[in-house]
């Protein structure tokens, strides 16, 4: 469903050439739940950004469910993010002068969306994260983890066929963290496939498949195998 | 959407009262002082009769001096002779005509403890009410035999009327003025063009006369005029024939005419009526009359005067140095939520949606920029009242109508969508990875 084949992206100064992907090539099956560690400038924010049609790149192909995202102009980009993909951030990124229902809403408000069935989604992916009492508090009336978790509820709402995942547990404390990690296997389980990027081991080992990335490109695509060479 | 935009504005000007107010107060006052002349210059260059502007023409005849020019280069002048007002009048050739000029009469009241008092008047011909369009309160104008047998009637204004008797129906009753009994033929309405088209070389926005009555009345009680008089040759007597048969020039004479082909047969008539007046030793410069409908002539004459086309430049100028300032500050607005853009970005908002929400937040800015800008327009008018409030048509002048309250919020909503377009093109342009940091 996502399929990368040797896509480059260089990011050019008046001086300066810098390659943040060099002939990337990656392909996600539906249902995988896939860790992507590898350490500071190896690209994997730019690997993220371009998987979420948030950044172009310079070269290769990408096809998203199916569709090639080379030539889409900026209202087909917008549609196919809005429909496809869920981010989860590190920092939540939630809007802080909207209550959770309101920030839950705004994906749903761009895919025009009739009113009671925005609210029918809302409901449910609020009472999924369970913070069904909580749709009318502010981002600043809830701890971390709740934050977080209104958050995986707007990024679910619009039902995407996949999740990317920023550092979604590195602004909370391990209790929390473990919390959203297991509402994340959760939905994973239920069918949506989840890319997330981590600098914890421990939750890299959780996913079903994890890359390592260096100097731009793919190192390891085995999980297994680096994490454990990696420990040792 | 636009609902949900309007939310989001709404929601933004409360988190951001001060930057939001001072937005506010950029626009309102720009619109303040550009509406304040705007008015000015609409009510000074309206048309005081829209229906039937293009029917009537102001009447010029060029029987001035042979070496100079009433007014340069080559203008004709303003008003015309006893001796020409009366023979076209007499002539008729017009659908209708009407020769007039200003005077002052004393009434004379007859009830106990009233003191007489001077009114302004004016002296035509009958046709002068219909022609203008006057409404009347009580009766009608006098007629055609009334002017041929020089009938002393009057028609008063509804001031005098309601001073005179109370504000009842007098028509039938009589009116002494300057020791002559006058039979009261009609009551004008309100009635006040502006500017004062019929005679705009005696004040163009002054107020319409008190009384009115018959020409051949005061010519013959040798009622001189009380506007200007201009002579170009000395009056060889000073009696009141003598200044009759002079070429002062003194009197107003307006036609009516309907389309082109009557314009140009009058305009014909006119010059043939000069050459015969050439033959007879009158008229010594090329022929020169003119025929201009009531908005050619308030523009012939300059009614609006051109400090006043100066200042409207000036408030415009105004007006764009207030839209810059928004501009600034909507820019610091914008920038400040490069966050918030970046996440709407991502989230699946496209830069057109991106630029609505923006447009219609500054619309909403816009609006509330419009209605303080019709207060901040009040208080200017007002100003400008106090200023000049020695000038009795002052009140006319300052005055705030629907059509202009509506033009301040369009304007201001126009204002501020035109400033909100460049901070809202950098809206568009936010790049959202950069702004969520990795994603």
């Amino acid at each position: 469903m996502l399929n990368m084949k040797d896509v480059s992206k260089i990011y050019r100064t008046e001086s300066v050439e810098t390659h943040a992907l060099r002939e990337f090539s990656f392909d996600v099956d539906e249902g995988e739940f896939i860790s992507v560690t590898g350490p500071s400038g190896s690209g994997k924010t730019t690997f993220l950004n371009i998987a979420g049609l948030l950044e172009e790149f310079s070269g290769g192909t990408y096809e998203l469910d199916g569709c090639n995202v080379t030539n889409l102009n900026d209202r087909e980009r917008s549609r196919l993010r809005n429909e496809k993909i869920g981010f989860i951030f590190q920092s939540f990124n939630l809007i802080p002068e909207l209550d959770v229902f309101d920030n839950v809403d705004v994906p749903l408000r761009y895919r025009k969306f009739s009113s009671a069935e925005r609210r029918k989604r809302i409901d449910r992916v609020i009472d999924l994260v369970g913070l069904g009492s909580r749709a009318h508090h502010l981002p600043s009336q809830l701890s971390g983890g709740q934050q977080q978790r209104v958050a995986i509820a707007r990024a679910l709402a619009g039902e995407p066929r996949f999740l990317l995942a920023d550092e979604p547990t590195g602004n909370l404390d391990s209790q929390m963290a473990e919390s959203v990690m297991e509402l994340l296997e959760d939905i994973n389980r239920n069918g949506t496939t989840i890319i997330m990027v981590t600098h914890e081991k421990n939750l890299a080992k959780r996913a079903r498949r994890n890359i390592f990335m260096r100097d731009g490109c793919v190192s390891n695509n085995d999980s297994a195998l680096h994490l454990a060479a990696s420990s040792a | 959407m636009i609902s949900y935009y309007a939310k989001l504005g709404l929601l933004s000007i409360r988190q951001n009262p001060v930057l939001s107010a001072l937005m506010v107060a950029a626009i309102a006052t720009g619109i303040g002082a550009c509406m304040t002349i705007v008015n000015i210059d609409y009510v000074m260059s309206g048309n005081p009769i829209p229906h039937r502007s293009s029917l009537l023409y102001h009447v010029q005849l060029d029987s001035w001096d042979p070496y100079e020019a009433a007014e340069e280069p080559n203008e004709p002048p303003d008003q015309v002779t006893y001796l020409d007002g009366t023979a076209l009048l007499k002539a008729g050739k017009a659908r209708r005509q009407v020769l007039s000029y200003r005077t002052g009469r004393v009434i004379q009241p007859d009830g106990d403890g009233q003191l007489p008092f001077q009114v302004s008047s004016r002296s035509t011909s009958a046709d002068f009410f219909s022609m203008f369009d006057v409404p009347f309160l009580y009766g009608s104008a006098w007629d055609k035999a009334a002017d041929d047998s020089a009938a002393y009637v009057v028609v008063l204004g509804r001031e005098v009327n309601e001073q005179l008797f109370g504000g009842q129906d007098p028509v039938g009753r009589n009116v002494v003025m300057n020791g002559d009994t006058y039979r009261v033929t009609g009551v004008l309405d309100n009635w006040q063009p502006t500017p004062k088209f019929y005679d705009v070389s005696n004040q163009s926005f002054g107020e319409v006369e008190e009384v009115y009555f018959p020409l051949s009345v005061s010519i013959a009680e040798e009622l001189s005029s009380s506007g200007n008089t201009n002579c170009w040759k000395p009056v060889p007597e000073t009696t009141w024939q003598a200044f009759l048969n002079s070429e002062c020039v003194w009197m107003q004479l307006w036609v009516e005419l309907h389309g082109e082909t009557e314009r140009s047969d009058y305009l014909a008539y006119l010059d043939a009526y000069v050459e015969s007046q050439k033959a007879i030793g009158r008229f010594p410069r090329p022929l020169n009359n003119r025929l201009y409908n009531v908005m050619e002539w308030m523009q012939n004459q300059e009614v609006v005067e051109s400090d006043v086309k100066v200042l409207l430049g000036l408030a415009v100028l105004f007006l764009v140095v207030c839209l810059l300032n928004t501009i600034g500050l909507l820019l610091a607005k914008i920038m400040r939520r490069a966050g918030d853009i970046g996440l709407r970005r991502a989230l699946g908002a496209s830069r057109n949606a991106v630029f609505a929400q923006y447009i219609v937040e500054a619309g909403l800015i816009g609006i509330v920029g419009g209605v303080a800008g019709i207060g901040m327009t009040m208080l200017g008018l007002q100003g400008i009242r106090i200023l000049y409030g020695e000038f009795d048509f002052i009140d006319r002048l300052v005055h705030l109508d629907w059509i202009m309250m509506s033009t301040a919020i369009i304007l201001a909503i126009v204002s501020a969508l035109a400033a909100a377009l460049y901070p809202t093109w950098r809206a568009c342009g936010i790049h959202p990875a950069s702004q969520l940091k990795s994603l």
